[in-house]
């Protein structure tokens, strides 16, 4: 067991490296560079720059040479911790990032909690009632729940909100609370605004996780192992929670390393349609106008990301289950 | 004469499908004394399996229990009726388990592959120690412990105090049975319901795990039933033996009346068909004519008729024979012996 | 003896039926059960008709805007005139709110614009090749002034049911199509690597598990933003389809590896071998077809998913551009609350795709229970 875990550490430097490699290609892949993409939102809006200006820009940024160069250069800064200079806002990427990595991870571990909380009980008893009324009134819902894209769902709510409500719930905070200082006002004001994308974010994945439960609980249930509990006189509930249920959330909790992951991503879409400052829509605009470190950085972080969630899977199921603990040792 | 331990009077269970209705258990009548050993025979689908689970009234959708009466008489109390019992509630919970325990088919999918076999008995323990235990303080975490050790080491468990923490795949078939009956006994059972727990291991295992409860069937006065198709485990453990055909009795008696006199038509073709040694070479092994009837298209009449030697044209076709005495307690539901007693099909 | 025969006899007739039929019979006999998944079926097979002629259900040309139009609410269908079946829309008078400068809407019920089955409107060429004018629905007067916006328009007075009509096909077209790449794609490389092993199971493996390591969404929004802007939308619903593709075969391509593992053991396989069975029959005339059926189900089930997929890039701009129109682009003029507000009728693309992603989620399902052998 531990064994494999070391291998799969010792892997993750080459596998960032090959990264690294494939997201720089990606990002300098569209015909021009920084420059030109800002030259041409210059020229639309008006204003112009001297071709000597372009020049001077180019050479100072490195953007004259080759792209190996650059890649080099990324590499070595990062090799130092040095995220790299954007070249759009002009500031330190890793101040980029950081300024809205910590409201990414608060709407990811919002989505998170949310989508076990629903989805674990409602797969059970789903699971133990079935075809009852409940359980196809909660069919229904999982299937449209999967079928919406969570954009759509965000859109929906957001106009429902503010047609009906009148309140607009796009951004993080009010306007009064926009740059206030820190009190239980405004966390309360954020918590206002931050419920509607988490629940956005949750529902694609709670209708999924509840099918899944509901399916895997269903197999379990007509195990012997629940008759021999049930044999032994255990009320239902209990033996219920005991057993097949844990059995049946043994691949589930495998998934939790991917989910993690799958929520930065996720909620890309769903920041970029609410407005909310996130890591999203500044990787969108990293890659639109080719400020190639921010969004190489951008990128390494989310397959980083990616890497430990499956590793964090492999190692939580492996925990969960006896099976494949001991049979390694 | 002591009053029986379980009565099963007429009991029906049905399970309605979409195809149909299955009448799996059709009017099953049987007695098991204190310390008794019965055992039920028959082919797969006899609906031997549904008899005991309801015995123990946990009968699964769509299957239910339609009618007829368990009646199960505790230590000095009055009997009571378990089909009137809400089956999930805790009166039934009290005795399965701590009265009536059940040790099932296949050992190595019964236990918990996730939990610790010790666990599981330890779970058994602390759940009835009301019943096995009523005075005295609850069970400590380190006592049940050692009460479970205890109990492994009496099934015969070599290194019971590390087996304990033993998961149960990881034990051999034999070991798991024995934990399998272990947990079954270790709150003291008045009944005993051995569901073919010799199918799934091998033949030697299978002498162990025999002589095992014998042994402790003999001190503890446990009463058992015990469910096989295999004739040869039946003449070695049952006192009574009761045959079972598409969910009916066809006749039960003292295990020497049974094998030595069998009247039933179908128990005789039964012990015909066991291969023995003393017959002569090179001899076709008899079999039984026709095959088991899909369960949703049952034979109107006696169910055995179409396949029976011996069928009454117009009679065996048209009525179902109940069980009447065809000897001193022997019972056998067959037109042969009693031409006009027919239950109602 | 008769009367107790029968019901025997019909159970054994039903079961020789079971027994001599083929999978692919038993397969349909199952999915047939699904009523949900059958009536979804029929429902995607209506929506690929669309696709095959959308000119003929769409009732303006898709791209034609008329400013003077914007914004028109969805015109309500009324069945009866009167007391005769004459189905109508009233219609729409429109006046400039002086203070916001937007086009107001208002129905006039006393104008009556009928609406005709199979009538005549602009043209077009069916499947790209015969010339006609013949439209499913549309406006029955002949002079062609009375226009029918069964969804209302959007800010460019484009009709929204017409341009919903032509998105699907684009939408509905991409999710087959890349579903199709990849399971080219995963059968091909994963049976490669399953079947022949060494080397090539080796490098096809460590490629998978690379994909397979990549973040999705944020490596296709890298790769759709890679795309030069100056490209044909043809071009560009090609990229995204590879794109799509690329990422998506993965997972079948280690299933069908675990397959093809698993199969080259088993003694039906070593049986035919001995029997003198040619290696390319082995493998297409017994190994393949045991797990085909579940990679149909597999692949129904894939297309939602692509389909999502699309429609979010295209409604972030990175995907289908316009003018190509797609579920996607429609949905990005839905995209801030101030048109919304204005016009919630332009939300309908993200009702058909609910509609087909739930279709194709039934109907992979329902295909996935029958084809198990196993189940029930």
């Amino acid at each position: 067991m531990t064994r494999y875990v070391l291998k799969r550490l010792l892997l993750l430097p080459v596998l960032l490296f090959l990264f690294s490699v494939t997201v720089f290609a990606i990002v300098q892949a569209p015909p021009g560079d920084f420059l030109t993409t800002y030259v041409a939102t210059l020229a639309s809006s008006g204003s112009s720059i001297s071709a000597e200006q372009v020049e001077a820009l180019r050479r100072e940024y490195g953007l004259d040479q080759p792209v190996w160069i650059q890649y080099v250069r990324w590499m070595e800064n990062l090799a130092k911790g040095n995220l790299g200079l954007s070249l759009e806002y002009q500031r330190p990427n890793a101040e980029l990032i950081g300024e809205r990595l910590v409201l990414t991870v608060v709407l990811a571990l919002f989505s998170f909690v949310f989508t076990w909380i629903v989805a674990v009980p409602a797969g059970i008893y789903s699971a133990m009632h079935p075809r009852s009324a409940l359980d196809y009134a909660l069919t229904v819902l999982n299937y449209v729940g999967v079928a919406t894209p969570n954009f759509m769902l965000a859109l929906v709510l957001m106009w429902s909100a503010f047609a009906y409500f009148g309140v607009s719930v796009t951004g993080l905070f009010s306007p009064d609370f926009v740059d206030a200082p820190w009190n239980l006002a405004r966390v309360v004001d954020l918590l206002k605004h931050l419920w509607l994308p988490a629940v956005v974010l949750g529902v694609a994945g709670t209708a999924r996780l509840t099918r899944v439960m509901r399916a895997n609980l269903l197999d379990e249930l007509h195990k012997p192992y629940v008759t021999t509990a049930r044999a032994k006189g255990l009320p239902e509930w209990r033996l219920v929670l005991r057993y097949p249920a844990r059995l049946a959330l043994n691949p589930l909790v495998s998934t939790i390393g991917w989910y993690l992951p799958a929520l930065f991503s996720g909620s890309l879409i769903v920041a970029t349609v609410m407005n909310l400052p996130n890591i999203g829509p500044l990787l969108l605009r990293a890659l639109v106008n080719q400020d190639m470190y921010l969004a190489g950085s951008i990128l390494l972080i989310y397959c980083f990301l990616t890497i430990v969630g499956t590793l964090i899977s492999d190692i939580l199921l492996a925990w969960l289950d006896p099976r494949i603990r001991l049979e390694e040792g | 004469m002591t009053a029986p331990v379980l009565e099963v009077k007429d009991l029906r269970v049905h399970f309605f499908l979409d195809e149909g209705v299955v009448r799996a258990v059709d009017g099953v009548s049987f007695d098991v004394g204190p310390g008794q050993v019965v055992g039920i025979v028959g082919e797969s689908g006899c609906g031997k399996s549904v008899t005991v689970r309801a015995i123990l009234q946990i009968v699964e959708p769509p299957g239910r229990i339609v009618g007829g009466r368990i009646l199960f008489t505790k230590d000095g109390a009055a009997a009571a009726d378990l089909t009137a019992l809400d089956a999930k509630g805790p009166v039934m919970r009290a005795i399965r388990g701590a009265e009536i325990a059940l040790i099932p088919q296949e050992p190595m999918a019964a236990f918990s592959p996730v939990h610790t076999v010790g666990a599981q008995v330890i779970e058994a323990l602390r759940l009835h120690q009301r019943q096995w235990r009523p005075e005295g303080a609850p069970l400590s975490r380190r006592e049940a412990r050692a009460l479970t050790i205890e109990l492994f080491r009496s099934v015969g468990i070599s290194m019971p105090a590390e087996r304990i923490d033993a998961y149960s795949w990881q034990l051999s078939g034999g070991l798991r049975q024995r934990a399998m009956i272990a947990m079954a006994l270790s709150c003291k059972p008045r009944l005993l319901i051995a569901d073919e727990p010799t199918t799934a291991i091998d033949v030697t295992t299978q002498a162990q795990v025999l002589n095992l409860l014998r042994d402790l069937q003999r001190r503890d006065g446990t009463a058992i039933v015990f469910i096989t198709h295999d004739l040869g485990v039946i003449a070695q453990m049952a006192h009574h033996v009761v045959v079972m055909y598409l969910g009916r009795v066809m006749e039960q008696g003292a295990v020497a009346d049974i094998f030595d006199a069998p009247k039933h038509p179908y128990t005789r073709a039964l012990l015909k068909s066991i291969p023995s040694v003393r017959a002569a070479p090179r001899t076709l092994l008899p079999t039984i004519a026709g095959s088991i009837p899909h369960p949703l298209g049952r034979p109107r009449g006696c169910p055995f008729h179409p396949r029976c030697p011996d069928a009454i044209p117009g009679i065996c076709a048209n009525r179902v024979p109940a069980l009447r005495p065809v000897g001193p307690g022997q019972h056998a539901s067959c037109f042969l012996y009693h031409r006009d007693e027919a239950d109602e099909p | 003896m008769a009367a107790e025969a029968v019901p025997a006899v019909a159970v054994n007739v039903a079961e020789e039926r079971v027994s001599v039929a083929s999978n692919w019979r038993l397969v349909w006999w199952r999915f047939r059960k699904h009523r949900l998944a059958l009536l979804s079926a029929l429902v995607l097979i209506g929506l690929y008709l669309v696709v095959l002629c959308p000119e003929f259900f769409s009732t303006q040309d898709p791209e034609a805007t008329d400013a003077r139009l914007a914004f028109m609410p969805v015109q309500r269908v009324h069945l009866f005139d009167g007391a005769r079946l004459s189905p109508w829309v009233p219609g729409v008078v429109g006046k400039r709110n002086p203070m916001t400068l937007r086009m107001e809407w208002r129905a006039d019920e006393r104008r009556k614009i009928p609406v005709g089955f199979f009538t005549g409107g602009h043209a077009y060429r069916l499947l790209g090749v015969v010339p006609s004018r013949l439209h499913l629905v549309g406006a029955a007067s002949t002079d062609g002034r009375d226009q029918i916006h069964l969804l209302g328009t959007d800010r460019l007075g484009r009709d929204q049911w017409s341009r919903l009509v032509h998105g699907t096909r684009t939408s509905m077209t991409i999710g087959l199509v890349a579903v199709a790449f990849s399971v080219v794609l995963g059968v091909l490389l994963g049976g490669i690597s399953g079947y022949f092993g060494g080397l090539a199971d080796l490098v096809i493996q460590r490629a998978i598990e690379l994909l397979q390591s990549l973040p999705t969404i944020p490596i296709w929004l890298a790769l759709t933003a890679a795309l030069p802007r100056d490209w044909t939308p043809q071009q560009v619903f090609f990229a995204i389809t590879v794109i799509l593709s690329l990422v998506g075969w993965t997972t079948l391509g280690r299933e069908v590896r675990g397959r093809f593992l698993a199969l080259r053991e088993e003694d039906f396989v070593l049986a035919a071998e001995l029997a003198g069975a040619s290696r390319r029959r082995i493998i297409l005339r017994h190994m393949v077809p045991t797990f085909l059926s579940h990679i149909i189900a597999t692949s129904t089930l894939a297309i939602p998913v692509m389909i999502i997929n699309e429609t979010s890039l295209s409604f972030l701009g990175l995907g289908i551009r316009p003018p190509a129109i797609s579920w996607g682009v429609l949905l990005q003029e839905a995209q801030n609350l101030q048109t919304l507000a204005l016009a919630p009728w332009l939300l309908m693309p993200g009702l058909l795709v609910i509609l087909a992603v739930l279709a194709f989620n039934l109907v992979g399902d329902g295909l996935r229970d029958a084809a198990d052998p196993y189940s029930q």
